[in-house]
């Protein structure tokens, strides 16, 4: 838990509410387990308290705040935030009805880069959790024995893929911004990785997405914690014309694939949430990042960065290229 | 010995209703010749073309794709190209990154007046697939035949029954338009 930053989203949560402000605050608790946050709903001043903020929010709260028509505050970092204009623009939630409270943000971690440095070991507590972009955690647990461990861990060497290549850390747009604003960027070139099976020929190219989508157990969690995904009957539900057969047969989980990352191509944030809410460890970052750089190269376009610019595919240019059309 | 046959491709077109159908039609009054390996689907406006129709042609086995529509600018509905140009760059430049090969994927702009680009764009459509072969790619495991093959023939008897055995129909040497190559 980051302290200094936990206090000021609940004291700025607490105001809110007692003020009558808003509804309701969207933000983060302690998930069940360790290395992991839940979102929570706050309808009374004292259920602020339950808030925290730590290097595990990898969730995406816009999700949570879409389609909500009471006042609702959300606590929202830069790629929440970007998340929250987007769904302003697209009428998912009205802007008088949305306050955001900003944290910048110095990355968020995976917790299966963390299990794997530990080899298997049980993770009991988060005993450390720095408020420094190149800090060190520490996590600690027992086994059955009694022997008990502490690992120092860090920071960089367990981020989030996204989060090393991270544009805008600190929120856009924001009502209020809860501490002081940190490096804009990262440091990492998202247009140097966006793109990791270009190198490839075709062959290996379509060997690559075969296997980085080979254990999709279409639980459709990725669909679920995505902000951009809020139709009211998702493709794959669709019966007749049925675009996308229920089966695990890879056809079937690989247009999957294809179409959730194009309904989300220009208006994806690389908020990461997809890959940390998937049970199998699926890099789905592989197609969206690829369109998401394509969208910049293309049209200059970078979702979310005002609630009035339409997405790019939604709007159009008399000269846009055309190199595929002859 | 057994003679190495020439590959059928089987591919779903997309015609825009506006132009490039009327450019196929006309191609077709024109008595001009190209290759009829492809399956045409009408569609009101390029604007139309979503995605999912392109995969799901390749999920029923289809081993190439084509889209053709109204030249920018000249669209009946005023701007539904412009948008579908947008979409279909990305979706072209996503499929290629997956390993799609570049040549199964075609678009075009053809006016209803344009048979010969019509016509010049079917051959090399019908003519890059060819050239790639069979599409396994995104294939449903159901579906290895879901499009038919192409009847191949060389002369109009092999795939259709002569004339003179269907009953009414006119016969070939008879008092009107016969024989001579008329």
């Amino acid at each position: 838990m980051m302290k200094t930053r936990t206090e000021a989203i609940r004291a700025a949560a607490r105001t809110l509410l007692e003020e009558g402000r808003v509804d309701a605050v969207i933000g983060y608790v302690q998930g069940t387990i360790p290395l992991r946050a839940q979102p929570f709903v706050a309808y009374t001043p004292e259920e602020c308290d339950r808030f925290i903020w730590s290097s595990f929010c990898g969730g995406n709260l816009a999700s949570i705040a879409s389609g909500r028509t009471d006042r609702v505050a959300v606590v929202a970092q830069g790629c929440v935030s970007r998340n929250l204009n987007g769904l302003v623009h697209e009428n998912r939630i009205q802007r008088e009805n949305l306050y955001i409270i900003g944290v910048p943000c110095i990355g968020m971690l995976d917790q299966r880069k963390v299990e794997a440095k530990l080899f298997g070991r049980n993770i009991e507590f988060l005993k450390r959790d720095p408020e420094e972009d190149l800090g060190e955690i520490v996590v600690g647990g027992c086994n059955a024995m009694g022997e008990c461990y502490e690992e120092v861990i860090k920071r960089r060497d367990v981020k989030r893929d996204n989060c090393y290549t991270c544009m805008h850390r600190n929120p856009v747009g924001a009502d209020t911004v809860v501490v002081e604003p940190v490096s804009e960027t990262a440091g990492g070139d998202i247009n140097a990785v966006a793109t990791p099976w270009m190198r490839f020929d075709a062959d290996r190219r379509w060997e690559e997405f075969a296997k980085n989508f080979e254990d999709c157990i279409r639980c459709y969690a990725c669909r679920d914690v995505c902000p951009l995904c809020y139709c009211t009957t998702c493709f794959v539900d669709e019966s007749n014309p049925q675009w996308c057969g229920k089966t695990q047969d890879s056809a079937d989980v690989q247009t999957f694939h294809i179409l959730r990352a194009f309904h989300c191509a220009g208006r994806c944030t690389d908020c990461g949430a997809c890959e940390s809410a998937c049970p199998q460890g699926i890099k789905m970052r592989r197609l969206t990042s690829m369109l998401e750089k394509d969208v910049r190269t293309l049209w200059g376009h970078e979702p979310g960065m005002d609630s009035t610019t339409k997405p790019p595919l939604s709007t159009y240019r008399p000269d846009d290229p055309e190199d595929h059309f002859k | 010995m057994k003679e190495i046959e020439l590959y059928e491709p089987r591919i779903v077109a997309f015609f825009c209703h506006w132009c490039s159908y009327g450019a196929a039609d006309l191609a077709g009054v024109s008595r001009m010749e190209y290759p009829a390996s492809f399956r045409a689907v009408r569609i009101p406006c390029t604007g139309r073309m979503s995605p999912k129709f392109i995969l799901h042609a390749l999920r029923q086995g289809a081993d190439g794709i084509w889209v053709s529509g109204c030249h920018p600018g000249d669209c009946h509905y005023g701007t539904g190209n412009y948008h579908s140009r947008r979409r279909l760059e990305l979706l072209k430049n996503m499929l290629d990154y997956i390993g799609i090969e570049e040549g199964r994927i075609h678009f075009s702009w053809i006016s209803s007046a344009e048979a010969e680009k019509f016509q010049q764009m079917a051959i090399r459509v019908v003519e890059a697939v060819r050239g790639l072969g069979p599409n396994t790619r995104l294939v449903k495991s159901v579906c290895s035949n879901c499009i038919p093959p192409v009847p191949t023939c060389d002369t109009m008897h092999e795939c259709y029954e002569p004339l003179e055995e269907i009953p009414g129909a006119p016969r070939p040497n008879g008092s009107c338009c016969g024989g001579n190559g008329l």
